[in-house]
Order: C-alpha cells, then sequence, then structure tokens
C-alpha cells in the first residue's frame, strides 16, 4: 500500500466511485486537492461561477442520472454559497455530496481566514455531515458520504476536510463495502402489509394512484406502469413524480394539486382507496390536510422513509420499502391469485373521471397579438418530440412546464419542487447536458429565475453545453404577481421586473446565440431554428409573454383540493 | 402526554447537537434533555422528556431514528419504567432553619453533601414530581440556588436498551 496525501486521497476515492464530473470552485483551503486534480485526467472538474451553480449542477446531475452528483468548494464563503444548493437537493432527496475545505485543525474555532462552521451551518438541511479532523478517517468517510447519500432515502451528504488533512499523509486503502451499526435502510416491504394492500386495492370502487419523486429516485417507474396497466385505475403523478408513468396515457390523469388538473385533484378527493407511492402528501399537493381528510378513503402508503408514512395524512396500511421492490411484490400477489379488480365499479369510476376530465382545464384562450406562454410549451413539446430533458426554475412558467409538457419517462424533468429554488434551471441544464451529451437539454425559465444564476452562461460556454433556454418573459415575476393579483387586491408590490437586461445581447456577450420572438406566428420557426440550425450551440429564446396569462387550474394556500379556481377563460 | 424518550447514539462529535437540532427545526418541545456516555463508550445514552400527542410523539420517534447517529430510540413511558432525576440545592441554615431543613431532607431521603456555619447543600435523587414537591416544601426564602440533571429512566425487569 501506498502513502498518499489526504488531496490524493480525495482524489482517488472519488475515481474508485466512478466519478465522472466534479463541479466545483477553488480557493485556500482546497488547493492541496486542486493540485491533485491537475494531475490526473480521469475525473473531470467543471468550473462553475458561483458555487450554489456547483451543487444545483450536481445534483441536476444526479436527478438525471440515478449517479451521485459531487461538488467541490472552498471554506467559509465557498460553503455558505453551497448552502441553498445543499438544501434544494435535501428538499427534493438528490444523492449529492458537496467536499468543502476547512482551515486547518489547529485555527478551528479561531475565527480563521474563511472560517465557518460547514458542519453546523449545513446540519438542518443535509442527509448526514462529517467533519473529518484525521487522514486516517478520510477514506472510510468518503466512502460512507456516498453510501449513505444514494441508499433508503437518497439526499446530500457534505465532508468537511480541513487543509491540513488535505496536506497529511496515510496509507491509502478504499473499503469495498461499508457496515454501520446505526445505518439499515429497509428496502423489502412487510409482505403482510403488502397482501393487506393488494386486497384493499381489489376490493377498491374508486381506486386512486398517486406517485411522487420516490417513484423516480428508486427507479420504480417500469413497475408503477405495469401495476398501474394490470389493475386498470387510474393514476396522477406529483411535480416531482412526473415522467414515472407516461403522460400521454389515457390512464393519466395529469397533476395533482395547486396547480392539477380538475380530474387528477377530484380524483385524489372522492376515490376510496388511494395508493401513495413515494408521495408525500405536501401541502401544495393535497392543500389543506383536514378537508382531504374530510372525506372517507382508505390510504395505502408506500414509502422508503417511515417518517413520510402519517406525517401529515393518517395512513391506514403503512409500507415502509423501497418501492419497486414493494410493487413488484404487488404484481407477484396479483399474478398469483389471477386477481382483477371490480369491473363494473371501476367503469363507473372511469365515466365519472371522463366527466370532470371534459371539462378540459388546461384550455387557455390563444391571442393573435400576444404570445401566451402555455402556447410555447406546447410548441416546445412538438418540436423536441417530447424526447428533451427540460429543466425549470420556479414560479409561473415551472408550472406551465409542467402541465403542458407531456413526460413519458422518468428523469427528463427537472426541478426544485421542495424548496422552491429560483435559479436551478440553468446549472441543472448543466448538469443533465454533461451526463447526457446526446440527448436535448431544455432549461424553461423566466426573466427573473434566469437572473438568478445567470452567470452560469458563461461555464455553460466554456464546455459548449448546447443548452436551449426558453425564457418566457413578462416583465414580472410572475407567480408572485398572480398572488397579488388574486388575494392582494392587484397591488403588484415590487414584483415587476424593470431595467431587464437585453437577453439577446447577453447572451451573444457571452459568446451564445440569442433570439427574441415577439409574436405568435414567430414561435415555431424560433424553436425550429433554434433546435434544428443551432443543434449545436446555446441558444437563449427571449420569448416576450403575455403579462397577465396566470396558472390554472389553482387551489388556494391552506385550500381543500375540490375548491379549485379554473381559468376565466373558459 | 408527558413522554420519556430514551436514545442510544454514537458518541461521536455533534451527534447531541443533531438531536437538540431536530428538536428546534421541528418545534417538538423539549422539557429536559441528559446525556453521557454508556459502559461502552462509543455509545451515548440520551434522555429526553418531550410532550405532544400521539402522532407527534410518533413523528419525533420517526425522526430521531432518521438521524444517522442514532442507533435506536424508545418510549420509555410506554411501559414501566424508573425515572430519576438528580437535584443539588443549596439553602440558607441558620438558626432554628438548620433543624428544619434537616428534617425536611429526611423526610424526602435528602443527604446533605455540603455544609458550612450558613448554608447547606442537599442531593436529592428521585422523581421530577418529587423535587418539585421539595421545592414546595421548603421556605422559599430559604433557597439560594438549585441545579437539576434532568430526567434519566430505564425501563423495568427484562426490557433493556441496548445495541
Amino acid at each position: 500500500m501506498t502513502m498518499m496525501t489526504g488531496a490524493e486521497i480525495v482524489i482517488r476515492c472519488l475515481q474508485e466511485e466512478k466519478v465522472e464530473y466534479v463541479f466545483g470552485y477553488p480557493g485556500g483551503a482546497v488547493l492541496h486537492i486542486y493540485d491533485a486534480l491537475f494531475k490526473q485526467d480521469q475525473i473531470k472538474h467543471v468550473l462553475v461561477r458561483h458555487e450554489q451553480a456547483a451543487v444545483h449542477a450536481a445534483d441536476g446531475l444526479a436527478r438525471s442520472t440515478h449517479k451521485v452528483g459531487v461538488a467541490l468548494v472552498t471554506s467559509g464563503p465557498g460553503a455558505t454559497n453551497a448552502v441553498t444548493g445543499i438544501a434544494t437537493a435535501y428538499m427534493d432527496s438528490i444523492p449529492v455530496v458537496v467536499i468543502s475545505g476547512q482551515v486547518p485543525n489547529e485555527y478551528i474555532g479561531q475565527d480563521a481566514f474563511q472560517e465557518c462552521d460547514t458542519v453546523g451551518i449545513t446540519r438542518p438541511c443535509v442527509k448526514h455531515n462529517f467533519l473529518v479532523n484525521d487522514v486516517r478517517n478520510l477514506a472510510l468517510t468518503i466512502k460512507k458520504a456516498f453510501y449513505i447519500a444514494n441508499s433508503g432515502r437518497p439526499g446530500p451528504v457534505v465532508i468537511d476536510i480541513p487543509k491540513d488533512v488535505t496536506a497529511a499523509k496515510c496509507r491509502f486503502e478504499y473499503p469495498e463495502t461499508v457496515q454501520m451499526r446505526s445505518y439499515n435502510p429497509v428496502v423489502k416491504g412487510h409482505l403482510g402489509q403488502i397482501k393487506k394492500a393488494v386486497h384493499l386495492l381489489l376490493e377498491a370502487k374508486r381506486p386512486m394512484i398517486y406517485s411522487g419523486g420516490g417513484v423516480i429516485l428508486s427507479n420504480g417507474s417500469e413497475q408503477l406502469t405495469r401495476l398501474t396497466r394490470r389493475l386498470g385505475f387510474p393514476i396522477t403523478n406529483t411535480l416531482m413524480g412526473l415522467g414515472a408513468y407516461p403522460a400521454t396515457d389515457r390512464q393519466f390523469l395529469g397533476m395533482p394539486g395547486m396547480h392539477g388538473t380538475v380530474e387528477a385533484n377530484l380524483a385524489m378527493q372522492h376515490c376510496d382507496v388511494l395508493l401513495a407511492i413515494g408521495a408525500r402528501f405536501d401541502d401544495r399537493v393535497i392543500g389543506n390536510p383536514l378537508n382531504f381528510a374530510s372525506l372517507p378513503r382508505r390510504i395505502i402508503h408506500v414509502d422508503i422513509d417511515p417518517s413520510s408514512i402519517s406525517k401529515r395524512v393518517q395512513v391506514d396500511v403503512p409500507i415502509v420499502g423501497n418501492v419497486p421492490d414493494v410493487l413488484d411484490e404487488m404484481l407477484k400477489l396479483l399474478d398469483a391469485g389471477n386477481a382483477v379488480p371490480e369491473a363494473a365499479a371501476l367503469a363507473d369510476w372511469w365515466r365519472q373521471i371522463e366527466e370532470w376530465r371534459a371539462k378540459e382545464c388546461m384550455k387557455y384562450r390563444r391571442r393573435k397579438s400576444v404570445i401566451m406562454p402555455q402556447y410555447v410549451m406546447e410548441k416546445l413539446y412538438e418540436v423536441t418530440g417530447g424526447n428533451a430533458i427540460v429543466t425549470s426554475d420556479v414560479g409561473q412558467h415551472q408550472m406551465w412546464a409542467a402541465q403542458y409538457y407531456k413526460f413519458d419517462q422518468p428523469r427528463r424533468w427537472l426541478n426544485s419542487g421542495g424548496l422552491g429554488t429560483m435559479g436551478v434551471g440553468l446549472p441543472y441544464a448543466m448538469g443533465a447536458a454533461l451526463a447526457h451529451p446526446e440527448m436535448t437539454v431544455v432549461c424553461v425559465t423566466g426573466e427573473g429565475s434566469i437572473q438568478m444564476c445567470i452567470q452560469e452562461l458563461s461555464t455553460a460556454k466554456q464546455f459548449r453545453l448546447p443548452i436551449k433556454i426558453i425564457n418566457l418573459n413578462n416583465r414580472y415575476l410572475g407567480m408572485v404577481r398572480q398572488w397579488q393579483e388574486m388575494f392582494y387586491g392587484s397591488r403588484y408590490s415590487e414584483s415587476y421586473m424593470d431595467s431587464l437586461p437585453d437577453f439577446v445581447k447577453l447572451a451573444e456577450a457571452y459568446g451564445h446565440v440569442g433570439i427574441r420572438v415577439e409574436r405568435p406566428e414567430d414561435v415555431d420557426a424560433a424553436l425550429k431554428k433554434a433546435f434544428i440550425d443551432h443543434k449545436d450551440d446555446l441558444v437563449f429564446m427571449d420569448f416576450i409573454t403575455d403579462q397577465k396569462a396566470n396558472v390554472f387550474p389553482m387551489v388556494a394556500a391552506g385550500k381543500g383540493l375540490a375548491d379549485m379556481i379554473l381559468t376565466e377563460d373558459l | 402526554m408527558r413522554h420519556i424518550i430514551s436514545i442510544l447514539l454514537e458518541n461521536e462529535a455533534g451527534a447531541l447537537s443533531r438531536v437538540a437540532g431536530l428538536f428546534s427545526a421541528r418545534a417538538y418541545n423539549i422539557e429536559t434533555l441528559t446525556v453521557a456516555p454508556t459502559e461502552d463508550v462509543s455509545l451515548s445514552r440520551l434522555t429526553i422528556v418531550t410532550s405532544g400527542t400521539d402522532a407527534v410523539i410518533e413523528q419525533i420517534t420517526k425522526q430521531l431514528n432518521k438521524l444517522i447517529d442514532v442507533i435506536k430510540v424508545v418510549d420509555l413511558s410506554e411501559a414501566a419504567h424508573i425515572e430519576r432525576e438528580l437535584m443539588l440545592i443549596k439553602v440558607r441554615a441558620i438558626g432554628k432553619d438548620r433543624e428544619e431543613v434537616k428534617r425536611l431532607a429526611d423526610i424526602f431521603r435528602g443527604h446533605i453533601v455540603d455544609v458550612t456555619e450558613s448554608t447547606y447543600v442537599i442531593e436529592l435523587a428521585a422523581s421530577g414530581a418529587k423535587l418539585d414537591s421539595f421545592i414546595q416544601a421548603i421556605d422559599p426564602g430559604l433557597i439560594l440556588e438549585t441545579v437539576r440533571t434532568g430526567v434519566c429512566g430505564i425501563g423495568r425487569g427484562e426490557r433493556i436498551l441496548k445495541v
């Protein structure tokens, strides 16, 4: 065994973990690590322009691949800048390992230059974190970090490494596996509970399947699709779960929740048996839990995290386990019993659902003079053939993308659902574009969100990432404006975006292609120009859209799911 | 309802703050918290007295179990258990109060562990409620200082919390 420095050990461990890209930004406390990085060419480093984007990009890579994303930042401001990225990954359970430099051990606690308590600051927004005081613990800690990040309910793990540890030497040995007495995530679901669940499903008169991000994270969409088709039940996917079940399929009712479809929300509300899979009854999904609980229904909840079960809504059949494993068991039981749900009741239920669906709640009025944002999304879906990886920022554009782009496959839709972080769209697209060079990667954004990580246009140039940015530019912080219109007497307090940059010139200044689109009739041609003529370029498309378009349907905060506000256009 | 939650966790730097941080982040209530290493020094035993509805206590237990450093969690108050809290109380002991305080300490099975011309320090190990009654029983004007450890507890009989 060879003696290696801590910095060399860090890089070697990342190689052992088959890490292809590290997103980072150098600084004093990580100089040894950057030097070790320089001396090898297996791992490629992506130099971002702000540490927040390093974590977002690593997170985007993880979301689009099921691999662990890796970010490397320096101590102090490097680490604090990374916090938004870490919290974003935490809320959506994304496996990310963030390595942060720390001041040398002997300086810790002395208010040294660029010192901060990274482990303390990140503690509430990580799955776990480590401060490595001794180089002899470094390799094992990194092994544990990767294991923790991508097992059980995934999440971000921070490893804080003092500079002297990266200089110190020790023998390198990378453990093959890791055992932790305090961490043993459950995989297999309890068979008795699964039997109970299957029994309940077969008894249901008005069944509904509601699945979330957990299905995507656990690669369970194949099992979910088989089970749903086998049962013939209606299904809804949450914002985080889009793509787990093909959106173009008839059994799919669209997204539930605050901006969900009428059919999905009413089916959630009126079903008699609800099968919740890898979802957590979030406030943006079920609205007010008291209202949701006011109608009787029996709930089966499959989740790998016991604390997600019966947290907001009391559950009748809890099943703790890994989604694909549990669904496999359910399918086995169904096949063995050759069981089918009650056909007549199910047909009645579908008739009811089709009535709701016939309301066509997603309809909007086309306008001749101004581009409707929904129209851009429909056209985007058409031009990309539904085959792109789509990232979004946070706001109205995010909801329109989720509503109008039909995701037929998992890991094609990347957005910040839990924390709702504006600025993730472009870095997510960077991570996805690096991980999938063969795919079209689109970032749907708004003029507010894009400016929160606009500096990454520079990174995208450096690494020649042909991302297509769809900027739905309505000169407003649209979602804020919508709430102000609806709930604050149209007092648009600080939601108007004045003095916007010329995005075309801005894109060009960074060395990219910029296109401004102002008329509805130009949308199609502009998209084709971007996606076909400029296939290999980053194209920033600035769509000047209707200023007053709102996202509908809408369930106001604190209201029940059946209490939907529909578009005034209908 | 009042619950006594007992936790075995890795005796590592920061483990305690993960538990304490969880309680504050999720707005759970901590009445008392005690922690010390066990006979196996790689483990700490932590006892928290908290209160909440059954749903809240269930969440507390689940959230604690989710912490990577936590090995086992048990709600001691679910079954027969013993709870003890240690109090050291310094009282003014002059003249006729010297006798009176001594008598009261005896009644509560306390020990006087420090004596000066004008003060006693009394050591009392009992349930929290009993310590409260001792404080109630003694003339408040005599109390100079109190310090309490918070509750620690253990299950009765074969109920054992171990790795």
